[in-house]
């Protein structure tokens, strides 16, 4: 697992079996989670790996069909977008965007996490919006775009929400903003 | 100054020429009303057109800073958001921390954890249903919202040692075991819980005035709040059965006796009759622990078994306390992330914690129920009168310092 979300393959190619290889039908106790990744994993050819059958990995090397993959799961069910998160990896130079997905009203669904990833690169930071998929994403992307300066292609009101003005260019949440810290000090008793 | 006001004013100071006006008006931040938060209402007469939350007064920067500490440090760190949902805030961050670790709480800690969270989550309900009938001018249901709260936070303090920030919840287990002078006055407390919720019942649920304020008040439909994304009490009383204890189970609640209130009416009434209803709910579940605790050890062998002998028997068994063993103190978890979900206070409370191998974080995402208010208020308010504003903000039971985070 580590190596999955740690270390990304940077341009691996995606697999190329056919997804018919392993009929859900035969299954033995067909755990839902298995189900939708192997949905997800025949319809876009992406890497999909099941942590537990709460929590699911998917990787977007390609974040240009992320409307696509989300309309696909929006479809599915999974209406419930719990976070968006980004993450900064000045080594590779890219940043990571962590999606959240589970549902509300399907209760099969409602147990599980849907953990999609994908990373944009230090030079162009830009990804694709899911404003129009889930509303809820509006709180998620401001925050994201002020946080590390993803921008957001389509979000309505792309603006500071919790820093000042002064902020404007600055990305607090990078790895090259470092935060001053006081030493620890503790006496030692004689 | 005349004393024929009729001459200055149009026919005979009988009519009144209204003149519809719009503009912008500011509420907050110190507004008793906004709390923390500026809401820029722009205004069409009476009805609110569009607001724009200025949001961010008490910002801490918590996920910066988790990337700058040990994992243990952050235990007071990630509570500060909500301290009056502090168990939950938490307990969340733990059981991702535990995830990472591999590590499971005993049984007995486990039970002890619904236990604490239970009694946060009444102290949390009464405090928002306090703030709520004072933005409603119900001075009484504010003092005894803070009056009734006070009996489950003396119980927090006897139990973890703190009235709020109780930092109770540690990897493995809980700090402090429950004692029979805490179940005595846990039992007192439902008992007079049980009494006072009558007199709620009559004296503000049952009020006319609390009524006409909040019955068809701030309606979000059952599509709505799915699209805006709400959680929490807000959630199911718009009609969604959602919850995280019943959808993904931690702590003791796969073995506790509950349900979940739900209402379909969306408005500001059904909000609060699920709060009110999940005390009950609560109480309940409390009853049903003190029952049915098992007993054992409240932490993990893994770490029970590094704290020296001698210490061990002088805090754990005499005075039944946890003291911290060396490896708290600056750990390496494994590398790997993990995504935890507790239901607080307010709703569902997501951590996702990323570990590179070293003792800090690589980085703490923390979703709070309140950070998803932010959305839903800024779309609910929308169409509603001006007077509506504090009663549909209260009836969110939104609270700035836990979105700001």
């Amino acid at each position: 697992m580590s190596q999955f979300s740690q270390q990304p393959p940077s341009q691996q190619p995606p697999s190329q079996q056919p997804p018919s290889q392993q009929p859900p039908s035969q299954q033995k106790a067909e755990r839902i989670i298995d189900k939708l990744l192997a949905e997800i994993k025949s319809t876009f050819n992406l890497n999909v790996k099941a942590e537990s059958e709460r929590r699911g990995y998917v990787e977007l090397n390609d974040p240009s069909i992320l409307l696509k993959l989300g309309e696909f799961l929006k479809e599915k069910g999974l209406d419930h977008l719990k976070s968006i998160t980004g993450i900064d990896y000045p080594d590779q130079k890219k940043l990571a965007i962590v999606y959240h997905l589970s549902s509300y009203e399907n209760p099969d669904l409602a147990s599980l996490i849907l953990i999609v990833k994908t990373y944009v690169p230090y030079e162009a930071p830009e990804i694709d919006s899911v404003y129009s998929i889930w509303p809820s994403s509006w709180t998620f992307e401001r925050e994201t775009y002020e946080m590390l300066g993803i921008t957001f292609r389509g979000h309505p009101d792309l603006r500071l929400m919790f820093l000042p003005e002064d902020f404007e260019g600055v990305f607090p949440l990078r790895k090259s903003f470092k935060v001053r810290q006081e030493g620890l000090f503790i006496d030692k008793q004689a | 100054m005349t004393s024929r006001p009729e001459e200055l004013l149009p026919e005979g100071g009988m009519g009144v020429e209204v003149v519809p006006v719009s503009g912008e008006l500011n509420v907050g931040p110190q507004h008793p009303g906004a709390g923390h938060m500026r809401i820029l209402v722009k205004l069409n007469g009476d009805i609110i057109e569009d607001v724009d939350l200025d949001v961010g007064y008490v910002h801490r920067s918590v996920e910066k800073l988790c990337e700058n500490r040990n994992y243990i440090h952050l235990i007071p760190l990630v509570e500060r958001p909500a301290i009056l949902d502090s168990i939950h805030m938490n307990l969340g961050y733990i059981l991702a921390v535990e995830k990472i670790l591999g590590v499971q709480a005993p049984e007995r800690a486990q039970y002890l954890r619904s236990f604490s969270a239970e009694v946060n989550r009444i102290a949390s309900h009464l405090y928002g249903l306090g703030i709520l009938t004072v933005f409603l001018g119900h001075s009484t249901g504010f003092m005894w919202g803070f009056g009734d709260r006070e009996v489950w936070v003396e119980i927090l303090q006897a139990l973890t040692g703190a009235r709020v920030t109780n930092s109770y919840i540690i990897p493995g287990g809980v700090r402090r075991d429950l004692g029979g002078a805490i179940i005595e006055m846990t039992n007192k407390a439902l008992d007079y819980t049980e009494r006072k919720l009558k007199d709620w019942k009559s004296m503000v649920l049952n009020n006319p005035v609390i009524r006409a304020r909040l019955e068809n008040v701030g309606v979000m439909s059952r599509e709505n709040a799915v699209r805006w994304g709400a959680v929490g009490p807000n959630l199911r009383g718009s009609g969604v059965y959602y919850d995280v204890r019943k959808m993904e189970p931690y702590a003791a609640y796969d073995k506790l006796d509950f349900e979940i209130p739900v209402y379909k009416e969306g408005d500001g009434f059904a909000r609060t009759l699920v709060r009110f209803e999940e005390i009950e709910q609560s109480m309940k579940m409390i009853r049903q622990i003190l029952k049915e605790i098992p007993e054992g050890p409240i932490l993990t062998d893994r770490f029970l078994n590094q704290i020296p002998p001698t210490r061990r028997k002088k805090w754990l068994e005499e005075q039944r306390r946890v003291v911290f063993p060396g490896y708290y103190a600056s750990f390496r978890p494994p590398k790997g992330e993990a995504t935890s979900m507790v239901e607080a206070g307010r709703g569902e409370l997501l951590y996702y914690v990323i570990s590179d191998g070293s003792a800090h974080p690589y980085r703490v995402r923390m979703i709070t129920p309140s950070y998803r208010l932010i959305y839903v208020f800024k779309e609910l308010v929308k169409g509603s009168r001006y007077a509506d504003l504090v009663s549909i903000y209260g009836s969110l039971d939104y609270f700035p310092p836990e979105a700001d985070r």
